[in-house]
């Protein structure tokens, strides 16, 4: 799993009451993994806007991944601030472990890459 | 017709016994999407899903379809062997796509971070008429059964539809005669969206189309 996927999840707990605390979902054991991937900079530039940059930001930093702490002015012609945004975006994946929320402490696990964020009938 | 069907032979492997294999209703999906091609291209997409991917067919076609254009494909199935089954489609069938795959019913849990985003939404339903208790599984019943009038999975994800679709959102979906699609398009109709069945096939017993909705004046 990227980090572009975990940076669009967000708890669907149906109790869950701490709306500013669903997003985003803690890491928890973590197994962390690079895989280069081509570099798409129309690709990086049209996603910038889709992506939370704060949720982006926390999240890397519990990972022990540098990115930039601001989006820059220009970032289509930044080409450090695009390569930290592809490697942190693109090329990290998140094999095992899982993702809890820190409203509910509901734990969302993710096995070979995939998250399963399917919940019980009782907690949807 | 340009583009091949993408390569899904793998879907026959026992892993895989519980993914629906590409049949009629994804084919007809296919040429529908292509027969947009152009426009789609025009649109220039960067966010596509499509909920309930099963073999991931659909998906991989997408992104060749799409090609050059570096969009963002993002697939979620409840069946968890359909996820892994998506994740080898698209994998085998290369395209600048970037593809994300996620185990949820429907979007949920993508569903608030997506509002409003969604360039492309294709959804091939579990649409046969069953008795209502066939629905509730996510294995291979999963991907077909559909409830009363085979509409009961669909209708639950239709009134969410009108916020996830970008201003410039298209929504593809399959039915067949007994899903009365003209109450489909009523119902988005009431959200400003603009239905019409583009493509329609007798497959066998079934009766397929594919409804493509717009918003108004989009």
């Amino acid at each position: 799993m990227r980090l572009i996927t975990h940076n669009m999840l967000k708890c669907h707990v149906k109790n869950c009451k701490e709306p500013d605390k669903q997003f985003p979902l803690q890491f928890k054991d973590a197994k962390l993994e690079q895989i280069e991937a081509e570099r798409n900079n129309e690709f990086l530039v049209r996603m910038l806007p889709r992506i939370d940059w704060p949720a982006l930001l926390k999240t890397t930093k519990e990972l022990g991944i540098i990115i930039p702490e601001k989006v820059p002015a220009n970032p289509a012609d930044d080409d450090e601030f695009l390569q930290a945004l592809h490697t942190a975006i693109l090329e990290m994946h998140v094999k095992e472990g899982s993702m809890v929320c820190n409203g509910c402490g509901h734990e969302y696990k993710i096995t070979k890459g995939i998250p399963n964020m399917l919940l019980a009938e009782h907690e949807i | 017709m340009g583009l091949p069907t993408p390569d899904t032979r793998h879907i026959s492997r026992p892993e895989y016994a519980s993914v629906y294999e590409p049949a009629e209703d994804t084919y007809l999906l296919l040429d529908a999407l292509e027969n947009d091609r152009t426009e789609l291209q025009k649109q220039q997409p960067t966010i596509c899903v499509e909920i309930g991917s099963g073999s991931g067919c659909v998906a991989a076609f997408l992104g060749q379809l799409l090609d050059p254009l570096p969009t963002l494909i993002i697939s979620t199935d409840i069946n968890p062997a359909a996820v892994d089954a998506t994740m080898e489609t698209v994998a085998r069938n290369p395209s600048r796509a970037v593809f994300l795959q996620c185990r949820t019913r429907f979007l949920q849990s993508l569903d608030s971070r997506l509002r409003g985003s969604i360039d492309i939404l294709v959804f091939n339903p579990p649409y046969v008429v069953t008795p209502t208790a066939e629905i509730d599984s996510t294995d291979e019943a999963s991907a077909w059964a559909g409830g009363k009038h085979g509409r009961e999975v669909l209708d639950q994800l239709l009134p969410q539809i009108p916020q996830l679709l970008s201003p410039s959102g298209r929504f593809y979906l399959v039915v067949i005669e007994q899903n009365k699609p003209d109450d489909i398009i009523q119902a988005l109709s009431v959200h400003g969206l603009s239905g019409e069945r583009i493509l329609s096939r007798k497959a066998g017993r079934e009766h397929l189309s594919i409804l493509r909705f717009i918003f108004n004046g989009a």
